[in-house]
């Protein structure tokens, strides 16, 4: 059964920004998995393809600035799909933080994992549309 | 895209600055900020300091007389979790967060919520009150709060929560007044408890309506219902089986439209691209629609959108060309999935073979990668093959390893007879600066290459050969051995494998496995080189010896064995090689292997007449193993993901299908052929085949195609685990090879476990080896393994296998039993759980009442209990159930529950380290047709184990 089994999103030095689990890992089994995803993704450059085979997974990433997306899925899954999946999240925490950069994330974590849930639950895709994910968004934080 | 420069512009690693007058939505003190970025153990420390205060802080609030407000608790458990989220730990809070979860102000709810999904606790006081929680949330109607419950929900996935809410949220589904948000979070809710726990979810009426969702207005729903109908499908395919022509009304749709005719779903100029490959994935979970007019239309989908890959692109973003190629790549994949349009295929190959030479490193890694698949289809094969030369340059050239590797990948599934040459000799040379990850790989491909399309076995050995020259170490035993086989059993090219061993040896440094196979064939057919001055009997052996002291025990031991041949074959060595033989260093040499050889094979020379010696050093019969065992160390290599990619046959979907947690057994039944073609070539595409190897078994690609799911007799792997917690006798698993049975007793901490495995077929098991691991805390001593087990199991043979069992602290995880064997050829392997669960080391203790309820109350810590309340699953017998209880281990107590009714036991769970007392209860309910379960014992795991193993048996 194919779906995203985890999304990260690291800095370069390898601290964790976001980490969405959608299957059941133990804390150390997290840490480690976080340490081999910083050491496969970060040796990478743009030659490279935004692919790794990871155990019998494989990260599909992209790098912004200093930042890493990663998302893990199974090794049939559509690169491609999930490649833009992480680039049209990216579009949607920008236009919500009006031009976001890291610490918006560390600051406002609680706000990105209710953008997370608003566009991937239970490791599928729930919605693509950025109008639709936005004007949410807006509602929730009018409720503020 | 004017937003994404922004990320851009920043330099690597650095924070940008915060937006002037931005400031953090809550209250963290700014030095937690900071300091998070912090690596020096200075500013580690001041860390650690500053959150300890904060810490202390926070508990003083939530200990204080003062009632928080939902504003401050909102406040203090977001910190803490913020600090979780640094990486600290948390052992507090949890309450605070499940108050929030009945706040009325969305941000109090939010935080609630998030600490929950993030930091779960299996705390069953909490548990009950989160989905207490929840319960309200979901029945509130307001469909912000719904949705926040149905994430938790989602989000943590518990079996608990499966059992409280997996009925509900098919209605909610479905309802009609549902707001689509609602239903979208509760199509991918309900996705996930079917994931962790498929009993929960009952089907029902509502399936139907849920294959609706696919027409619904609301592209968000239909989105999140695809994904659930894809899973739910795959265990009931007849019951959705109307989902295929709603997808592909729906797909039709979607690909027909103009690119901005979807508005809010339009990316980037490309009409619902994530919907659209979901809906090309659910269609590969069936054959190609039997309805002509719905196939009709779907072909046309698949043209469309190979038609539109033509177009000159809408836009120069990557982003267009991706999405765009999501569904290209998607409807490829669906096109080789149904393999019956040999037009498709064809188109799909060409379409590839231009991304082939594509600038985007991604788009030439998918067509290496998608190729291989089509190369496998007897349609497109050919169509694959005109890439050789495009392929071979990527294999070159290629910056990233990973698309090097697709490159072997698909140069090793084009390979067939008209090509072979070329590419083994590319890889060989390829291997010659592969990376070191994927030489060995890339040393079975080519060796499984060579031997399937040797048309002249020179060739075959020289390759292998060149393979021990370039790498040496990455070639595996089984590649050796294998070439030792095929000369052995091939007269015609024993006299040239001499020959060309015989002058590999020559060079000044050769690798040890060069000298094994050096060794090895020399003593065999070194003869029929003898005749030839320059590589005379002296000569061939000084050779070898040259190269005795270099090499480990393991070859000096083969080389002992050449010199004894050499006296058979060469008696005119026969005084040299005593010498040899004699000297100290060998007879008395400190690796008991080498000794024995040397003194058994001097005095073999000396004692034995010529015919005796003739006798036996006669040269090795022909192996009648025939099959190679190269393939399936490569399948092993590749994991089961990749299998499919190498796959030579076609593709099997039911090889998806991995039957209740256990390896799917290869079923592939590989009779040796009565051909006198020794390697089983495999039938090649006809115009390049020779006709005599048209009829050839196809022994390797038998191997290869092996694990189409077998069908189990009997009940799951699972079932029949679950069968022995209540009994210690029976058959643990059958197929149609072979069938494995248990007699087991305990007493105290110890047990004895009789397993017999029974062949059911009959053709003799080869290499059969059964292993017992054990993952917890039991400890178990293969007492005996009678000779037989040790290799083969003759057909319609039983053997058997006794363990010793000692169980030395309370454990949870089953030890596993791995069986492996080789059927006709092919290698089987199966793991089951052994029957071994901490209730067997039950002692059962008779009490009176008044010392049961004493001993009850005495365990009374909330997590002192375990307790279940479930659904009958078999009809509520009395006697049955009493039964089953004593075959549990613990001892019945009766007259001590007032209710006749109720069952209550008692027992002490013995091992090694320790002794648990356990209290049980189980109260029936007939009207609902329930039960209550109640354990108590002094260990919190204890108690939960074993209810969970008790409450599956009723």
């Amino acid at each position: 059964m194919v779906w995203i089994r985890f999304i990260l999103i690291q800095n370069r030095a390898g601290k964790t920004r976001l980490a969405k689990w959608y299957m059941q890992f133990d804390d150390d089994e997290k840490q480690k998995l976080i340490e081999e995803v910083h050491a496969v993704v970060t040796v990478r450059d743009a030659k490279h393809t935004n692919f790794v085979e990871f155990r019998n997974f494989k990260i599909i990433y992209r790098r912004y600035a200093g930042l890493y997306f990663c998302i893990c899925v199974d090794v049939n899954d559509n690169n491609l799909a999930y490649l833009e999946a992480i680039h049209n999240f990216v579009e949607v925490l920008n236009e919500y933080f009006h031009n976001v950069c890291e610490l918006d994330l560390v600051f406002n974590f609680y706000k990105v994992y209710t953008v997370v849930d608003e566009m991937f639950l239970a490791g599928e895709i729930r919605e693509t549309s950025q109008t639709k994910v936005l004007k949410q968004l807006l509602m929730l934080q009018s409720l503020e | 895209m004017v937003t994404m420069e922004v990320l851009r512009t920043c330099s690597d690693g650095q924070i940008k600055r915060r937006r002037p007058g931005a400031v953090a939505h809550i209250c963290i003190p700014s030095t937690l900020g900071v300091s998070c970025d912090c690596t020096t153990a200075l500013y580690k420390e001041a860390e650690i300091k500053r959150i300890n205060k904060e810490l202390a802080n926070i508990r003083s609030k939530f200990k204080g007389d003062k009632a928080l407000d939902g504003y401050s608790k909102k406040k203090y458990v977001c910190k803490l979790l913020f600090i979780f989220l640094l990486g600290h730990d948390i052992d507090f809070g949890h309450m605070e967060a499940v108050n929030l979860l009945s706040s009325n102000k969305y941000t109090e709810k939010q935080i609630g919520y998030l600490f929950i999904s993030v930091l779960v606790n299996s705390n069953s006081e909490l548990i009950r009150l989160i989905n207490n929680a929840i319960k309200n949330d979901l029945a509130s109607r307001n469909p912000t709060f719904m949705c926040l419950a149905l994430h938790c929900i989602a989000n943590v996935g518990s079996r608990e929560m499966g059992e409280a809410f997996a009925a509900d949220i098919p209605r909610i589904l479905v309802a009609g007044d549902s707001m689509d948000s609602v239903k979208q979070s509760a199509a991918l809710c309900l996705l996930r408890l079917y994931k962790a726990s498929p009993d929960l979810v009952p089907m029902g009426e509502w399936t139907a309506r849920v294959v609706h969702l696919l027409n619904d207005q609301h592209m968000g729903v239909v989105t999140a219902a695809v994904s659930l109908i894809t899973c739910l499908c795959k265990k009931n395919p007849d019951d959705f089986k109307t989902c295929i022509s709603l997808a592909v009304s729906r797909l039709s749709r979607i690909v027909s439209s103009a690119s901005t005719d979807l508005q809010d779903y339009t990316y980037y100029f490309v009409p619902a691209p994530w919907l659209s490959v979901k809906l090309l994935r659910l269609l590969q979970s069936y054959p190609p629609p039997e309805d002509a007019a719905v196939k009709g239309r779907l072909v046309e989908c698949l043209e469309t959108v190979l038609n539109k890959a033509q177009e000159p692109p809408k836009s120069k973003k990557v982003q267009h060309s991706n999405a765009k190629n999501a569904i290209l790549f998607e409807t490829i994949s669906l096109i080789i999935h149904y393999d019956s349009e040999p037009n498709l295929l064809v188109r799909a190959c060409n379409q590839l073979g231009q991304f082939l030479q594509h600038r985007e490193t991604n788009l030439r890694y998918l067509a290496l990668e998608s190729m291989c698949t089509l190369a496998s289809s007897e349609f497109s094969h050919e169509a694959v093959k005109t890439h050789i030369d495009t392929v071979i340059n990527a294999l070159k050239t290629e910056r990233d390893v990973s698309v090097r590797q697709r490159a072997a990948d698909l140069l090793y599934a084009m390979c067939d007879r008209s090509n072979a040459k070329q590419i083994v000799s590319e890889m060989l040379r390829y291997l010659e600066t592969a990376d070191y990850a994927i030489r060995e790989e890339i040393v079975l491909k080519v060796a499984i290459l060579a031997e399937k399309y040797a048309v002249d076995y020179s060739w075959y050995v020289d390759t292998i050969l060149n393979l021990i020259r370039i790498a040496g170490d990455y070639v595996s035993e089984e590649v050796w051995y294998r070439v030792l086989q095929i000369v052995t059993n091939r007269d015609d090219v024993q006299g040239y494998a001499a020959k060309t061993v015989f002058e590999a040896l020559q060079a000044p440094a050769c690798h040890e496995n060069m000298v094994k196979v050096g060794g090895y064939i020399l003593g065999e057919f070194g003869n029929l080189i003898a005749g030839d001055p320059r590589s005379s009997p002296p000569v061939q052996f000084s050779l070898l010896h040259s190269k005795f002291h270099l090499c480990s025990v393991a070859t000096r031991a083969l080389l002992l064995s050449t010199y004894i041949k050499f006296i058979n074959l060469f008696p005119e060595t026969k005084a040299t090689i005593q010498g040899v033989l004699r000297a100290g260093s060998q007879l008395r040499n400190a690796d008991v292997e080498l000794q024995q050889r040397a003194v058994e094979y001097l005095t073999l020379s000396s004692v034995a007449s010529t015919d005796v010696l003739a006798t036996v050093l006669e040269e090795m019969p022909p192996f009648p193993e025939r099959e190679s065992s190269i393939l399936a160390k490569l399948k092993r290599k590749k994991g089961p993901g990749a299998a499919s990619a190498l796959d030579d046959g076609r593709r099997d979907p039911s090889s998806n299908d991995i039957n209740g947690g256990v390896e799917p057994t290869p079923s592939t039944v590989s009779t040796p052929s009565p051909s006198a073609d020794l390697l089983g070539l495999r039938a090649a595409p006809p115009p390049a085949a020779p006709p005599a190897s048209a009829g050839a078994g196809n022994l390797l690609v038998d191997v290869f195609d092996g694990p189409a799911a077998q069908p189990s007799l009997g009940p799951t792997p699972e079932e029949a685990f679950l069968r022995f917690v209540c009994k210690n006798n029976g058959v643990l698993f059958e197929n149609q090879l072979l069938q494995i049975g248990v007699k087991s007793e305990f007493r105290q901490n110890l047990g004895r476990m009789y397993l017999f495995y029974g062949n059911k077929t009959s053709v003799q098991f080869q290499n059969f080896s059964p292993t017992v691991v054990h993952p917890g805390d039991l400890q178990t001593h293969i007492l005996s393994a009678p000779p037989a087990l040790r290799s083969q199991v003759d057909g319609g043979a039983q053997v058997q296998q006794v363990l010793n069992i000692e169980c030395l602290r309370d454990f949870l995880t089953p030890p596993l039993l791995s069986v492996r064997f080789r059927y006709g050829g092919a290698p089987q392997a199966l793991t089951l759980k052994l029957p071994v669960t901490i209730n067997k080391f039950f002692q059962p203790t008779e009490m009176a009442a008044q010392d049961f309820f004493q001993r009850w109350k005495q365990l009374s810590l909330p997590q002192q209990e375990a307790q279940k309340i479930f659904k009958a699953n078999h009809p509520m017998d009395a006697e049955v159930t009493k039964a089953k209880l004593l075959g549990f281990g613990s001892a019945l107590l009766d007259n001590v529950d007032p209710n006749p009714e109720n069952f209550v036991g008692a027992g002490i769970i013995q091992t090694k380290a320790l002794q648990v007392g356990c209290l049980l209860r189980l109260e029936p309910n007939a009207q609902a047709q329930m039960y209550r379960l109640t354990l108590r014992t002094s260990k919190e795991p204890v108690s939960r184990h074993l209810c969970e193993l008790l409450a599956q048996q009723f």
